[in-house]
């Protein structure tokens, strides 16, 4: 499945191929991500959903290429404006993170500077990426990146201990859309932030993707919020996709086994039902062995399941599904 | 017979600094009680800084309120004799948060089983003891010759979270304070673990206080609902009322938010209008007041009672003072009836 992209358009904004990335620990390989490939349109919502230890959020981190050893590249393509992030020198990808591809980390509200203030944090990364700009075009960009993320201009000069949760992840929207990238890596955006706060701010990185034409891969593990926000979901299990497909699809009709109980397990607010989670655990990414990784925990198991491992497929167009099912 | 545990009238404010000493008011006014019989779900419902860890922490008498009083079948906790707060230890017992963080690693999982067997003296030999936990552990689900023996890094979190249910199970007590024991498993098992608390408080007759941030779960798994939002009651009752009709515009808003896991049904985008500011000096009137679509002048001043909007149900909004004021006594009997659950 080396050559697998998730459609047929060429326009791909980001291309990912066979991605492999490993943790070479004492004990053997971990292998975190196995061989995915998805690409992505411009404009595009995605969501990677997957529970912890699935791998998505070093997939987050390989596309930033911010992996630390003992975490490396394996093998695969990240393909960006006609570059390949995986191999591109260190300094080479320094000049495209922001300016094509900015990331909002988990928590990315922790990581304001205290002492600084948020205009000059703002303007970090135009003097990193030698943007040369009169003062008054730095307060003019100042004014308008706020603006788009629903904050004051007043904000500008304000201190991050003075903003709440919700305030300052605005302002690392702010931060991540300043340069227009054509893509934002958003890892687990709102996952410290109270639901109110994080429906707000998750409209608040809609419309600012939208008016700069940006396309997010949003990366996490609710379900809900997939619903709410992107337009194509890929379900991730044990460092590989098991289904990529339009949202709605996936929830109307999940095909993988696995989709169709992690949507089963998840509690309504509309009726009260019974509460089915998914019995076994997760298998072990070290030193995996072929097969389904989902066979051990899979209602509709079959002989082959076990020794050979299904490839992610097309079965209807748009609808990608890693299963020997179908 | 009195309630199992009743707080009445608790007030509980934290103080920092030494010249100009800030208060943080983190429970107001607040009234409940927790009947065990008929065994009951009640739900606490709050965002962060709500105040609802602060009230596992009173009702734990882990703290003491500051005005108020928490009550143990009618006596005040701090007037408890020994013996007492021997019985009050076994009967209330707590789950909480992060089943990462509550385990000593060095230690198997037996011991943590063995600690409140040997500390309640609930086995006389070392045979009856390892029957207790392998007893507790069937109870949530877990094969015992596969969890005993073993290290805490062994397990997931839902399994961790599970083995502190049982170890809870081994007291047989009448209450579980669980403060969001589902909040840090993934999907696939949170299920699980909610379902084992709803199954314990059916086949055991043991009562819960789930404290959570996530109202589908407290809806999924509760009868009663108490909404708190910066350490006062928003609305309480019934829980098919509170969720299906909020009456409080901060219960409208908060289930508006939730993120449905439908994308056929967009969440409520009306909540865009709602500003969210860093938190500002309260004025001593309705704590939403500065968030609220509603507001008039008089909940700027004067924070509103608890109205009865419906038999089951009680609203703190000025939007409801047509419907009778509630006395102490009705608020405290919404959670005496039990509706019965699927």
């Amino acid at each position: 499945m080396t050559a697998a992209t998730n459609h047929n358009s060429t326009a791909a904004v980001l291309q990912v191929r066979d991605l492999r990335v490993y943790y070479h620990t004492t004990r053997g390989s971990v292998k975190a991500v196995d061989g995915i490939s998805f690409s992505l349109n411009p404009g595009e919502r995605l969501g990677l959903v997957g529970e912890s230890g699935s791998g998505k959020s070093t997939i987050a981190l390989t596309l930033m290429r911010l992996l630390k050893p003992p975490a490396r590249i394996e093998g695969g393509e990240i393909l960006l404006d006609a570059k390949n992030l995986a191999t591109l020198p260190d300094d080479q990808v320094r000049l495209l993170r922001l300016a094509s591809i900015a990331l909002i980390a988990q928590g990315a509200m922790n990581s304001l500077n205290p002492v600084i203030r948020v205009q000059d944090q703002l303007m970090d990364g135009f003097a990193d990426h030698a943007v040369q700009l009169s003062k008054a075009e730095r307060t003019a960009r100042v004014r308008e990146l706020l603006e788009r993320v629903g904050l004051k201009p007043e904000v500008a000069w304000m201190y991050p201990h003075e903003l709440s949760g919700g305030m300052k992840q605005r302002v690392v929207i702010a931060i991540a859309i300043s340069l227009r990238p054509k893509v934002i890596v958003a890892d687990e955006p709102t996952s410290a932030l109270d639901v109110v706060v994080q429906m707000q701010v998750m409209e608040t990185l809609r419309k600012a993707q939208q008016e700069i034409g940006a396309a997010v891969i949003l990366i996490g593990h609710d379900m809900g919020l997939m619903a709410q926000f992107v337009d194509r979901l890929g379900v991730m299990y044990a460092g590989k996709l098991m289904e990529i497909s339009p949202v709605g699809e996936i929830f109307a009709n999940p095909l993988h086994p696995y989709s169709a109980l992690l949507i089963a397990s998840l509690p309504s607010l509309t009726s009260k039902s019974q509460l089915q989670g998914i019995p076994g655990l997760p298998p072990s990414l070290l030193n995996r062995q072929g097969g389904c990784p989902f066979y051990a925990r899979c209602p509709k198991a079959m002989e082959v399941c076990q020794t050979e491992e299904p490839p992610l497929r097309e079965i209807h167009p748009q609808r990608w599904v890693a299963c020997h099912l179908y | 017979m009195p309630p199992l545990l009743e707080l009445r009238h608790v007030t509980k404010t934290f103080s920092r600094g030494l010249i100009n000493r800030q208060r943080t008011v983190a429970v107001e006014d607040f009234s409940f009680a927790v009947n065990t019989d008929p065994a009951s779900i009640t739900a606490v419902v709050g965002e962060s800084g709500s105040g609802k860890t602060t009230l596992a922490r009173l009702l734990l008498g882990v703290i003491t309120p500051t005005a108020g009083a928490v009550l143990y079948k009618g006596r005040d906790l701090r007037t408890l004799t020994p013996e007492e707060r021997h019985t009050f230890r076994r009967e209330v017992q707590v789950i909480f948060q992060d089943p990462f963080d509550v385990y000593n690693p060095f230690y198997k999982i037996d011991h943590v089983l063995e600690v409140p067997i040997e500390k309640f003296g609930l086995a006389h030999s070392q045979k009856e003891k390892r029957a207790l936990a392998e007893q507790a552990l069937q109870t949530v689900g877990l094969r015992p010759e596969e969890t005993l023996g073993r290290y805490p890094h062994q397990f997931s979190g839902g399994q961790r979270q599970r083995i502190m249910v049982a170890r809870a199970l081994l007291l047989k007590p009448k209450l579980i304070i669980a403060d969001e024991p589902a909040s840090m498993i993934d999907a696939s098992s949170r299920a699980t673990v909610l379902a084992n608390l709803r199954q314990l408080n059916q086949d055991f007759g043991i009562s819960f206080i789930y404290i959570t941030h996530d109202l589908t779960t407290a809806y999924q798994i509760s009868q009663n609902i108490v909404v708190l939002y910066a350490g006062s009651v928003t609305e309480v009752g019934d829980v098919e009322m509170v969720v299906n009709q909020p009456r409080h515009p901060y219960t409208q808003l908060l289930i508006g938010s939730i993120p449905l896991p439908d994308p056929t049904r967009h969440w409520n985008p009306d909540g865009q209008t709602v500003q969210t500011t860093a938190a500002q000096p309260w004025h001593g009137g309705c704590k939403f007041a500065d968030r609220c679509p509603h507001v008039m002048p008089k909940c700027q001043s004067t924070p509103p009672p608890l109205y009865r909007t419906d038999p089951r149900r009680f609203t703190t909004c000025y939007l409801h003072e047509a419907a009778p004021v509630a006395s102490d006594a009705d608020a405290l009997a919404v959670f005496a009836a039990s509706t019965p659950t699927v």
